[in-house]
């Protein structure tokens, strides 16, 4: 099969050409050399069928990026027999310098240049006829948003795969060792067909840039925006995520428990209560990251997120992060699982790892509803408001804590320097494949580990099958014990102790867990609750259901997305530590005054 | 014409590149994004508290923060 490598710097609109030319065909995939996962996807043009590889976005082929080094080392060990170039024409004059370098690589190539379009509104005009016979190379412009130009991009690529033939490995190899003369003949190149006019118009993108970055206005507008959608995220996701329960239920309540009425009940409990029950956890998810992404591909594709960036460095950089970390880290203040996904954007490992070891101290809403209950049954109406912000300030003081802990760890090397393109218009179809494709993401990666993990939970609580089930003699009671040395410093007796294990699964089933453990429900359960623990108590056990893990689907998505265990034990001991100790000298310091 | 450091330029001023003392991974970078002597570079605005640079060279807008601009010098004006 042939194969082709699409090339290009950031913002040209690379993916969305790549989503064009493949449909939703694509797939996340491995290629030798590299360690990182590449989309690709086969297509069949004219008689034969291409495998095209969207390689990661980079300014410089000879660069030591990591991307750089991805792109240079998928080149170096998979043969292509086509390079598809593209380019933004409107920075053509920068752009210019990656054709020059696949061209001194003797890849061969065809270059497209794409957002024509917008170029012509910048006044910026391009021989191509000129620049093609002084490249060597086919150009062709196209606009990659509005779908113009693909025929004959199409069929230009058809011609291109029946003459060429691939790229000889130890040529390009040797090639890659080597770079230089290249700026005098670019600009030579440049100077002959391109026309660039000295001053830019002032327009719309400046326009709107001295509003949204105004030096005062710039920082409350942020978060307006933000919490705005914020607010849209969940207000849609919250209907559509009941919806989906509701469905599982019904399903669950007409068809399955009839049907498994006879079998035996371990069996009975480990297919529905385990298995049925873990996949519907996974299926709640879907909304909120299909919408999540929706979301955060207009804030992208906009150009808003690299003015967050901009508005936001100050402080993140003290913190070794950057604004982009901030917003991930605010989204997760909805849910960890989505912003932990979105953590991709960043190029640099450490940077990315960084901000996911801080991310799941974000107070998500599914802990927000445990408070909420707890808060509700130990402490008086008028003091609940403080306690619930009171657990906000813990959720930001843990993040900042292990932000500066780390950030010597995980330092940043890699400059920070970011483009700040114009601000577009993202199209429906792009960002409906973004919400597509990270659900796909994390049905692949994360569904087989959170339905054992749900499946784990429910054997804990309900083996041996002959006692109450979560009760104190059955497995998790019993790891509830052998833990109550560490727990009863911290006030958590050994009730408690098991609602932290369901915990672990999520957050959402801790109070129907308590329901189990204490035989009791609703307001019943909220008195007795009141009766057994006092507030210092119920206070140390929220701290610690805080800070110790968000939730299963957030461990997994932290393995699926670091691709190491190492990392998703060292966030999962950091995190347990760190709850058990402010959980300590809180419940120890309330007791030591008097409380 | 002095020679002072890209940081130290104010909004809406321009200057420039007379040099770079970027390290390798920096300058690499700066050069990608078409940072070369004899370039003019026009500072857009300023980050608050010490935040980035909001800059223009040719027809890119970028952002660059001030530990690094500071490696830049350029001839101001």
């Amino acid at each position: 099969m042939k194969r082709v490598a699409l090339l290009g710097m950031p913002n040209t609109g690379k993916s969305t050409f790549f989503n064009r030319i493949t449909g939703a065909s694509s797939r996340t995939g491995n290629w030798p050399g590299v360690t990182v996962d590449l989309l690709g996807a086969k297509i069949l043009l004219g008689r034969n069928m291409v495998e095209i590889v969207d390689l990661p976005g980079i300014y410089d082929l000879h660069g030591f990026s990591e991307d750089e080094q991805v792109v240079r080392h998928f080149l170096e060990n998979n043969s292509v027999d086509l390079v598809l170039i593209i380019l933004n024409t409107t920075q053509i004059e920068r752009q210019l310098s990656l054709v020059m370098q696949a061209r001194q690589l003797g890849l061969p190539a065809i270059v497209l240049l794409n957002m024509a379009d917008e170029a012509k509104k910048f006044g910026i005009t391009v021989d191509e006829k000129k620049l093609a016979e002084m490249l060597k190379l086919p150009v062709l412009s196209l606009s990659a948003k509005y779908g113009t130009g693909y025929k004959e991009a199409h069929q230009l690529l058809g011609r291109q795969l029946e003459q060429g033939s691939p790229v000889r490995l130890e040529y390009l190899r040797e090639m890659l060792s080597q770079d230089d003369r290249l700026e005098t003949e670019m600009d030579e190149v440049l100077k002959r067909t391109v026309e660039v006019p000295a001053q830019l118009s002032d327009n719309l993108t400046a326009r709107l840039d001295s509003v949204l970055l105004h030096p005062w206005f710039g920082l409350p507008l942020f978060f307006l925006v933000m919490y705005l959608t914020f607010q849209a995220i969940f207000l849609f996701g919250k209907p559509l995520q009941d919806g989906v329960t509701w469905i599982l239920d019904h399903f669950r309540q007409s068809a399955l428990d009839p049907l498994l009425a006879h079998f035996p009940f371990i069996i009975k409990g480990l297919l529905l209560d385990g298995i049925y029950n873990g996949v519907g956890t996974v299926a709640t998810f879907v909304p909120i990251i299909i919408l999540f992404f929706l979301f955060m591909a207009i804030i992208e594709d906009t150009g808003y997120l690299s003015r967050a960036a901009f508005l936001m460095d100050a402080l993140m950089s003290r913190l070794g992060l950057d604004g982009r970390g901030f917003v991930m880290l605010l989204m997760g203040f909805g849910c960890n699982v989505p912003a932990l996904m979105g953590t991709r954007m960043m190029r640099t490992r450490s940077l990315r790892l960084l901000t996911m070891l801080v991310i799941p101290f974000s107070l998500c809403s599914a802990r927000l509803q445990v408070f909420i209950f707890i808060t509700a049954a130990i402490f008086p109406a008028r003091s609940a408001p403080l306690v619930l912000f009171s657990l906000y300030l813990f959720s930001f003081a843990t993040a900042l804590l292990t932000a500066v802990l780390f950030k010597k760890h995980y330092a940043n090397t890699e400059p920070f320097i970011l483009e700040v393109p114009p601000y577009r218009f993202p199209t429906f179809r792009q960002m409906l494949l973004r919400g597509w494709h990270e659900v796909q993401h994390f049905l692949n990666r994360a569904s087989k580990f959170i339905v054992a993990g749900v499946v784990l939970v429910w054997l804990l609580t309900h083996i041996p099958t002959d006692v109450p089930p979560a009760s104190s003699h059955t497995l998790a009671g019993m790891i509830g014990n052998a833990f109550s040395p560490l727990l009863n410093p911290l006030g958590i007796d050994k009730a408690l102790a098991i609602a932290l294990i369901f915990g672990f699964v999520a957050k959402e089933i801790v109070i129907g867990s308590l329901a189990v453990i204490y035989g009791m429900q609703g307001k019943g359960l909220m008195s007795l609750m009141a009766h057994q623990l006092d507030w210092v108590q119920a206070y140390s056990f929220m701290l610690f259901t805080l800070i110790y893990t968000p939730c299963l689907s957030t461990v997994a998505t932290l393995r699926s997305e670091s691709k190491s265990n190492a990392f998703m034990m060292l966030s999962l001991a950091w995190s347990l530590g760190l709850a058990w100790l402010v959980s300590f000298v809180f419940y120890q310091g309330a007791r030591a005054l008097g409380y | 014409m002095a020679i002072v450091k890209l940081s130290t330029l104010a909004r809406g001023e321009s200057g420039v590149i007379a040099a770079l003392h970027a390290e390798d991974d920096l300058y690499h970078r700066l050069a990608a994004m078409g940072f070369r002597v004899g370039k003019r570079v026009e500072i857009l605005r300023l980050g608050l508290f010490s935040g980035p640079l909001h800059l223009r060279i040719g027809t890119t807008d970028l952002m660059l923060r001030r530990s690094d601009a500071a490696k830049i010098d350029v001839t101001a004006g």
